[in-house]
């Protein structure tokens, strides 16, 4: 049986699945109730400053992207960081560290970028016995328009500042949690770890208007007939978070740093996906929101069967397996051509990779009497889109042209060797020697 | 060939060898890897699932659907048997339409449940075709544990008993184990000798031991297995039938629906096993069903069920009385036999219309009389041969808790103990229950 424990920056946990903070790690009782499920660590709910308590709205704070069947592919909420008071928080977190010393409990901070402001928290955090700070530089709403969240997260001299801070005035791990909403997620990273963060972990959710009420006019969710833009996570938001934490585990500033990954992980393959990209541990809310703190069973037998079968003893010895996998396009193998096949057994005749290929491709299809529908090798260019479209799992494939053979598309021979674009001829920057 | 269907008497080969294989193929095929998908989707992971509740086992429903959701496969079928260890059985022969699946939450939304049944199958399936048996046993703890019967409720009990590290005994009157699994179930529900297959990958396990041949009351006495062993499980099944008591039952090709039934499970060639060309079957239970739907399936060219009371009164569920429908089977209900008609052989039976009065079931004078070459009797099977001291109560031997008899060392559990329908999965769960009381108890007692 693989060995799913966990040590992401000295923070201990039984396995790696971690929920994320927001509402799920919002008060002792939830958290009690995730630990008892089997969740391997918990970044408590957002904390402020000492003070009057964030205040919420008190209408709608979720929009919703259903897919078929009224599936939810992607949440988004106008909802701010905790709205109960620091000592509250602090209290139920110590109770809830001692009643469960085996597993991660991390707080997530959000507090005015001010060195006074972190240097007066730290401290109350480090009393609650909890094992790590997460800071918050994430959220795009309400808070950021405050300064803080992911108005902060923007900025790259702010974070580093920021995390100087915590390194200075508090002895647990920091990890920095990065906002999404940025061109170019490396250059938070990097200056997180230039402050000395021992982590990153991202994504926070994507600034994002879900849909609009057609008949009030009201983006939503909608309080009282206007709406607000607010963070989408969920499944939706996967592939955006996947590439941003490739993008640090191969970027040479950040190569190596810690990561955390979150962003739509709903299974167990989610995680190990993240996991295999360079994560060192990964983060759950719109999955545990969707289907409640049972799917954890589902997660770590999953992954332990999984890591059985390939023979991976330990989470460490997935983490970045993938990473040297992920490059730049200029250096993807232009020899290697494909071509699409259909597996007429498994078929049903529906027509939508025609529809698709025919329209809006390379009228690669054809379609035969009887609905008989064929690749035209001297057409398809093999870009995936019928494979995509076509409703029945594994019936088209993509194969691989042998070398040696034609490719009936361009009349060329299919070459052996590994060549990309910065060798093509018809690149003009390109290095070729002859 | 020469039989045909209207051949009359009891002969074998009505139908030809490709007919009757495709009668006696799979009721459900087993769902492809894409029609899984596509029904594992439907599952709304509901939180404290009805379908559970209504599980006899509490399977973790929605658990193991969304791990073949997540292509786990055999994490599912992990979750399935740490519940239920015959779940690939269950899978097949569970009165679903009665037990989970009619708890389903999408059976209220659009009657249509979550086909939790054949996504079982699916997952079980998968494990074992890789010859995966997931389960490996505690250190062995040096107590003996005898388990009277091989059936559901035995299997279970064993198999939880050895992953305990007890070591298990099992006895059985019969040649092989499985018990009704082996000798009982309708052919279509377990085809391709999956019950002698599941139970080799049940004794995987290790530590159980199976003698056969071995009845209790003949090769073995109670009292000689409470000396030898440190407890004793009894899980024999209901080996009496009911008998008709109506005149001219003694006819030649009158005979016990359950014998019938274990005769053809147990046939080589189903182009040898004889049927009536006129089958008439008295009960209105799974085995007065399944004789029926399996004489016509083997080329009976008529027959007919005949049950007493009215068709909701069936314990055969509407989905059974539909198949046997489908089949051809006709069924009257509201009539009971008064007489079996014959010389040498039965060839015909003659019925009244009963009336449902304060007093119970009368029968009215209106009577009405059936061709037949055969009759099947299922009214029922009752407890035979349990030793004397057990305390029986309706019938069955008694029972408290998880299965605790009045002779203290003996559990019971399944058709033989009373509670439970007569379902493999409430044997299942009894039997696993026992296990756990009885592994309990004895772990008490050896600190
Ligand atoms: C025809 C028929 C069809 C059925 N179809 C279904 C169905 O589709 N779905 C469903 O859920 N249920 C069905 N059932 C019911 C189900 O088969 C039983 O509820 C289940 O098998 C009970 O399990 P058990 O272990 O208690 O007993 P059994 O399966 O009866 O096993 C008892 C075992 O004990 C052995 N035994 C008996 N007496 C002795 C003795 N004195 N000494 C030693 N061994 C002994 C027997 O040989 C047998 O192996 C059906 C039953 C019948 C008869
Ligand atoms: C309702 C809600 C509230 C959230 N609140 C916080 C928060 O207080 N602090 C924070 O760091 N992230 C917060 N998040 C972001 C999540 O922690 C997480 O980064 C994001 O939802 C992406 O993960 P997911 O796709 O698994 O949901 C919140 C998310 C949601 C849906
Ligand atoms: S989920 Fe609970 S708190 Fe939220 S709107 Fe529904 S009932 Fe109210
Ligand atoms: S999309 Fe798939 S199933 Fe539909 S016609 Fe094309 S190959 Fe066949
Ligand atoms: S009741 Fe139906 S939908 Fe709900 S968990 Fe069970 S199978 Fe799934």
């Amino acid at each position: 049986m693989a060995d799913l424990s966990t040590n992401f920056v000295g923070i201990k946990s039984p396995n790696p699945f971690w929920l994320a903070s927001a509402p799920p790690t919002d008060k002792e009782y939830n958290v009690r109730r995730a630990f008892e499920a089997g969740w391997g660590g918990v970044v408590w709910k957002t904390l402020g400053e000492e003070g009057p308590p964030i205040v919420n709205v008190n209408g709608p704070r979720y929009g919703v992207i259903h897919g078929a069947d009224r599936r939810v592919l992607g949440i988004n909420n106008i909802e701010l960081i905790t709205d109960r008071p620091l000592q509250t928080n602090l209290d139920e977190m110590a109770r809830v560290k001692r009643d469960f010393p085996d597993r991660a409990l991390i707080a997530s901070i959000m507090v005015p970028c001010e060195e006074h402001a972190w240097k007066a928290i730290l401290p109350r955090v480090e009393d609650t016995g909890c094992d790590g700070i997460e800071l918050n530089f994430g959220c795009p709403h309400g808070m950021s328009e405050r300064g803080m969240g992911s108005a902060v997260g923007q900025v790259p001299e702010y974070i580093q500042m920021v995390a100087e801070w915590c390194k200075a005035y508090t002895y647990l791990p920091v990890i920095v949690k990065l906002t999404p909403n940025i061109t170019d997620i490396r250059y938070p990273a990097r200056a997180a770890k230039r402050g000395g963060a021992d982590a990153v972990s991202l994504i926070n959710t994507i600034s994002s208007i879900t849909s609009v009420n057609l008949d009030t006019m009201s983006p939503e969710p909608s309080i009282d007939g206007k709406g607000s833009h607010g963070g989408y996570c969920g499944p939706a938001v996967k592939p955006i978070a996947l590439n941003m934490v490739a993008e640090i585990a191969r970027d040479d500033e950040t190569r190596g740093l810690p990561i955390s990954g979150i962003g739509g992980v709903t299974t167990w393959r989610d995680a190990a996906e993240f996991l295999s990209l360079g994560a060192g541990s990964v983060q759950v809310c719109t999955a545990a929101m969707v289907y409640g703190f049972g799917i954890i069973k589902e997660m770590t037998a999953g992954l332990s069967d999984w890591m059985d079968e390939k023979g991976y003893t330990s989470v460490s010895k997935v983490t970045g397996r993938a990473v040297p996998n992920v490059t730049d396009w200029q250096y993807l193998n232009l020899n290697f051509v494909t071509k699409a096949r259909i597996d007429q057994d498994l078929c049903i005749k529906c027509g939508r990779c025609y529809a698709a290929c025919e329209d809006t491709s390379h009228q690669a299809i054809a379609i035969n009497p009887g609905r008989v529908f064929e690749v035209k090798d001297d057409e398809c260019v093999a870009c995936n889109l019928c494979i995509d479209v076509c409703p029945v799992e594994d019936c088209i494939t993509m194969e691989r042209l042998a070398p040696g053979t034609v490719d009936p598309r361009t009349g060329r021979r299919v070459e052996a060797n590994y060549a990309n674009w910065t060798t093509h001829p018809n690149n003009p920057m390109s290095k070729a020697a002859e | 060939m020469s039989n045909t269907p209207r051949t009359p008497g009891v002969v074998p080969g009505r139908l030809d060898r490709d007919a009757l294989s495709l009668n006696f193929g799979d009721l459900h095929p087993p769902l492809d890897d894409h029609e899984a998908m596509v029904a594992a989707d439907r599952c709304y992971f509901c939180f404290d699932a009805p379908c559970v509740t209504a599980c006899p086992t509490s399977i973790d429903i929605p658990l193991f659907i969304r791990q073949i959701q997540a292509d786990n496969p055999g994490g599912a079928a992990k979750t399935i048997f740490e519940a239920n260890i015959l779940g690939g059985m269950c899978a097949r022969v569970c009165p679903t339409e009665q037990l989970c699946e009619e708890a389903c939450v999408r059976e209220a939304a659009e009657g249509r449940p979550v086909q939790i049944g054949r996504l079982q199958r699916y997952a079980t399936d998968t494990l074992m075709a890789a010859g995966v048996h997931p389960f490996t046993r505690a250190a062995p703890t040096g107590k003996r544990i005898a388990v009277v019967g091989a059936g559901p409720a035995g299997l279970a009990c064993a198999h939880r008993l050895a992953l305990h590290g007890h070591d298990v005994v099992m006895f059985d009157a019969k040649e092989k184990p499985g018990g009704l699994n082996e000798y009982g179930i309708a052919s279509y529900k377990t085809v391709e000798g999956f019950a002698q297959a599941e139970v080799e990958w049940l004794m995987q396990i290790g530590g159980i031991e199976l003698r056969t041949g071995q009845r209790l009351g003949h090769e073995l006495t109670l009292d000689d297995l409470r000396g030898e062993y440190d407890a004793v499980f009894l899980g024999v099944g209901l080996a009496g039938v009911n008998a008709l008591r109506t005149e001219g039952e003694e006819h030649a090709h009158v005979r016990d629906a359950v014998d019938f039934i274990g005769e053809l499970r147990q046939s080589p060639d189903l182009t040898r096993m004889a049927v009536g060309r006129d089958v008439v079957v008295i009960g209105g239970g799974m085995t007065a069903v399944d004789a029926a739907v399996q004489s016509k399936l083997l080329g009976a060219e008529s027959v007919t069920l005949v049950y007493r009371r009215g068709r909701e009164a069936m314990s055969a569920s509407s989905f059974e009385q539909d198949l046997a429908a489908s089949k051809g089977v006709r069924i009257i209900s509201g009539a009971a036999p008064v007489r079996l008609i014959g010389d040498a052989h039965v060839a015909g039976v003659e019925f009244a219309y009963t009336q449902d009065g304060p007093d119970g079931l009368r029968l009215s004078d209106e009577t009405f009389t059936l061709k037949a070459d055969q009759v099947l009797k299922a009214i029922g099977q009752h407890l035979d041969g349990v030793p004397g001291g057990l305390d029986l109560e309706g019938l069955k031997i008694a029972v408290q808790g998880p299965g605790r008899t009045s002779v203290p060392g003996v559990w019971a559990g399944g058709d033989c103990a009373r509670g439970g329908d007569d379902l493999t999965v409430t044997a299942v769960k009894e039997g696993r229950d026992a296990a756990e009381d009885i592994h309990a108890l004895l772990s008490r007692a050896g600190r």
